[in-house]
């Protein structure tokens, strides 16, 4: 990544790491996945756990637009100036790989309407394995599974699972009435992503998205340092 | 003057963000009024000759050279439906955005610096249009283009429309993109002399009623 | 320019009297534009517009010119709908109004409906100039063709400007001639009435009205300065009428 060139003017590029005054920007975190793999309840989660330590804020990529936004607003994970929703006309995928700029649109008016801010968590709408954020967009991203949409997606691979920065296997609570095997899905995501890490997580009670949350804190903190 | 410039300019992956707009497409189909491919065609028919025109001769007269600013109260003018405004100037901050990295150049800076929260637009789009190499017809044949390729694209997607259909369209209302661009490079020229008020300010109704109407819904497929 | 048509220039010119009323100091009829003054209310002088003869016909061109004046509060208004016709020699007729209001005037500029007959050739143009502390209320309704009559082509400009600056200038071109499309999904999509409601008010720049709906046919729309344009279409003349005296209604409401 292209992070630190110097820019003449007004920042152009969405992946340049400070603002047009020089400031260092907020870290942009991305969150793709399959449809109903949890990625809007992860969301929720990461933002009760941060919300206190991180100014953070919230991108929403719907399918149809608000729902999602709607969701972490009634769930009352942030302030609603803090959560904003962008149309995808029916392509997600465009929205946060081909064509970002209504993403950049967004993160940055959030950066200039309730900054400073420490992070923006972009979410992805509902899509398919080959999925992924382009990098002019996000710094890092994360992946999410779930283990009810079949225990062979890590071993079908694709740029999701094999190259996102964090890879989350969510609702292992369901295992057992799926039939998931979750040590076969830990072995196949180790044979795809390598030392790339893999979390297994349930938000049905504790300790619910506390791994990925140390996730992001590490991300945030080597941001900054 | 590149002719392969104009190509990279109107190519619709041009990542400048309209594929998320739907040109009151979505909103056609939404009240019945687009159900199919002659349907289509002629939403595409009267969105080119009423917006598409202004648009067209906007851009046309920006890449003449006429004072941005004074293009943009026109366009203003001429849009009274705010969510309309909204989404021009959503658009053209975001063309600028993409132009900026693809031919960097001081206007498009001045441009950028000129409008924080973004040109309607065509009148970004001329300008880009200058940077890029290409003149007023250019830029004109490029406004005309966008006012019925995004509406048409949109229509594969929300009425699962035969692409080959939709294309078709496009195919056949090309004499009628050539005449608009015809006419707004004539209205330009004209406009650089006069003023922005020798442009053409034509309107469709239903587009802008349509427009407000999708903007106030809480579930849709296209930003506009 | 075809000179068999005739050539009339109406001139009303209104103005604050110092006690509270509204004087006409012009009120120039002209051939077929003739003009009446009707019983007012309150301060505000009330003028009607009396076809003498049916008209624009083509090749006649028409002007009414109206300028309220400081402390001026003019509501116009015509007699029946004004329908134009195709001319015996044919070609383009024109129908031009120019309305200036000043500081502090008001001005209710609500004429009938412009119907299109058949064959006709109408240019239209309205334009209003408006000094900043200025308020307007102007309604205009395009009606296309009689009642089963195929319309005749109509190219109709409203321009708003406020201190200088156009607020609004907007073109509709519809029926025969018109480019393609007008009566499709963008444009009019078969509907055969369609309106617009501008108001101006200072009180606008500091209290902007919301952008809604108030039907599936009819919005409120705050432009880029201190005036609301409400843009309807109808099936027909009577539906658009009850669409605009709502949003009317309204909108005086708001800027009261």
């Amino acid at each position: 990544m292209h992070l630190d060139h110097a820019h003449p003017g007004p920042a152009a590029v969405g992946a340049d790491a400070r603002c047009p005054d020089g400031t260092r920007r907020a870290l942009r975190i991305g969150l793709g996945g399959p449809v109903g793999s949890g990625k809007t309840a992860t969301v929720a989660a990461l933002c009760r756990a941060l919300r206190t330590e991180l100014s953070l804020a919230v991108v929403t990529n719907d399918i149809y637009t608000r729902e999602d936004a709607e969701f972490l607003l009634r769930q009352a994970v942030l302030p609603p100036e803090r959560i904003t929703a962008v149309e995808t006309g029916a392509c997600p995928h465009t929205a946060i790989r081909d064509d970002i700029s209504a993403n950049l649109e967004a993160v940055e008016e959030l950066e200039d309407t309730v900054g400073p801010l420490d992070l923006i968590l972009v979410e992805s709408g509902g899509d398919n394995l080959t999925a992924t954020f382009s990098k002019g967009l996000v710094d890092a991203q994360i992946f999410v599974i779930d283990v009810a949409g079949g225990d062979d997606i890590p071993r079908k691979g694709g740029p999701g699972v094999t190259t996102a920065d964090l890879l989350v296997v969510n609702k292992t609570d369901l295992a057992p009435y799926v039939g998931a095997d979750l040590a076969r899905m830990a072995f196949d995501a180790r044979a795809q992503r390598g030392e790339l890490p893999v979390v297994f997580q349930s938000l049905r009670g504790e300790p619910g998205a506390a791994e990925v949350a140390d996730w992001v804190r590490r991300r945030a903190a080597a941001w900054t340092a | 003057m590149s002719r392969a410039a104009l190509l990279v300019l109107a190519d619709g992956r041009f990542p400048a963000g309209g594929h998320a707009h739907s040109g009151g497409a979505e909103a056609a189909v939404r009240a019945g009024r687009i159900t199919g491919a002659a349907s289509l065609e002629d939403f595409c028919r009267g969105r080119l000759t009423t917006s598409g025109l202004v648009a067209a001769s906007l851009a046309a007269a920006a890449a003449l050279g006429v004072d941005p600013g004074e293009l943009d109260a026109a366009a203003d003018a001429r849009t009274p439906a705010p969510a309309l405004r909204a989404a021009a100037r959503k658009l053209g901050r975001q063309l600028l955005r993409a132009a900026r990295a693809t031919w960097p150049c001081g206007e498009l800076d001045a441009l950028a610096a000129r409008f924080p929260t973004g040109a309607h637009q065509p009148v970004a789009l001329g300008v880009v249009a200058r940077a890029a190499g290409l003149d007023a017809r250019d830029a004109a044949h490029c406004a005309a283009y966008e006012s019925v390729s995004g509406p048409a694209s949109a229509t594969v997607r929300l009425l699962s429309l035969d692409p080959f259909d939709a294309t078709g369209v496009l195919a056949r209302l090309a004499p009628d993109l050539d005449h608009v661009a015809g006419q707004a490079v004539r209205a330009a020229r004209t406009a650089a002399h006069e003023g922005a008020d020798a442009l053409p300010a034509c309107s469709a109704p239903l587009l802008e009623i349509g427009a407000e109407l999708h903007a106030a819904r809480p579930v849709r497929l296209f930003a506009s | 320019m075809n000179t068999t048509g005739v050539r009339a220039t109406a001139r009303i010119r209104a103005r604050g009297d110092g006690r509270g009323g509204t004087s006409l100091p012009v009120l120039a009829s002209d051939g077929p534009l003739a003009l009446r003054r009707t019983r007012g209310s309150g301060g505000e002088a009330h003028v009607l517009l009396v076809g003498a003869m049916s008209g624009p016909l083509g090749g006649d061109h028409f002007t009414v010119r109206a300028d309220a004046e400081p402390g001026a509060r003019l509501r116009v208004g015509s007699a029946a709908a004004t329908l134009a016709l195709p001319g015996q020699h044919g070609g383009e007729a024109r129908h031009d109004v120019r309305l200036t209001v000043a500081d502090g005037a008001e001005l209710h500029w609500l004429p009938e409906q412009l119907i299109c007959a058949r064959g006709c050739e109408l240019r239209m143009s309205t334009e209003a100039d408006l000094a900043p502390g200025a308020r307007l209320v102007l309604r205009e309704e395009q009606v296309l063709g009689r009642v089963g009559e195929q319309p005749g082509g109509l190219a109709g400009r409203l321009t708003l400007r406020i201190a200088g600056r156009t607020v609004l200038d907007q073109e509709l071109a519809c029926g025969a001639g018109a480019p393609g499309g007008w009566d499709g999904p963008a444009v009019l999509a078969g509907h055969r009435a369609a309106g617009q409601l501008l108001v101006a008010h200072p009180r606008f720049a500091e209290h902007p009205v919301a952008a809604r709906a108030l039907s599936e046919t009819t919005v409120v729309l705050p432009l880029a300065g201190p005036a609301v344009l409400v843009t309807a279409v109808a099936p027909d003349a009577l539906l658009l009428r009850r669409e605009l005296d709502a949003a009317l209604e309204l909108l005086t409401t708001v800027s009261a």
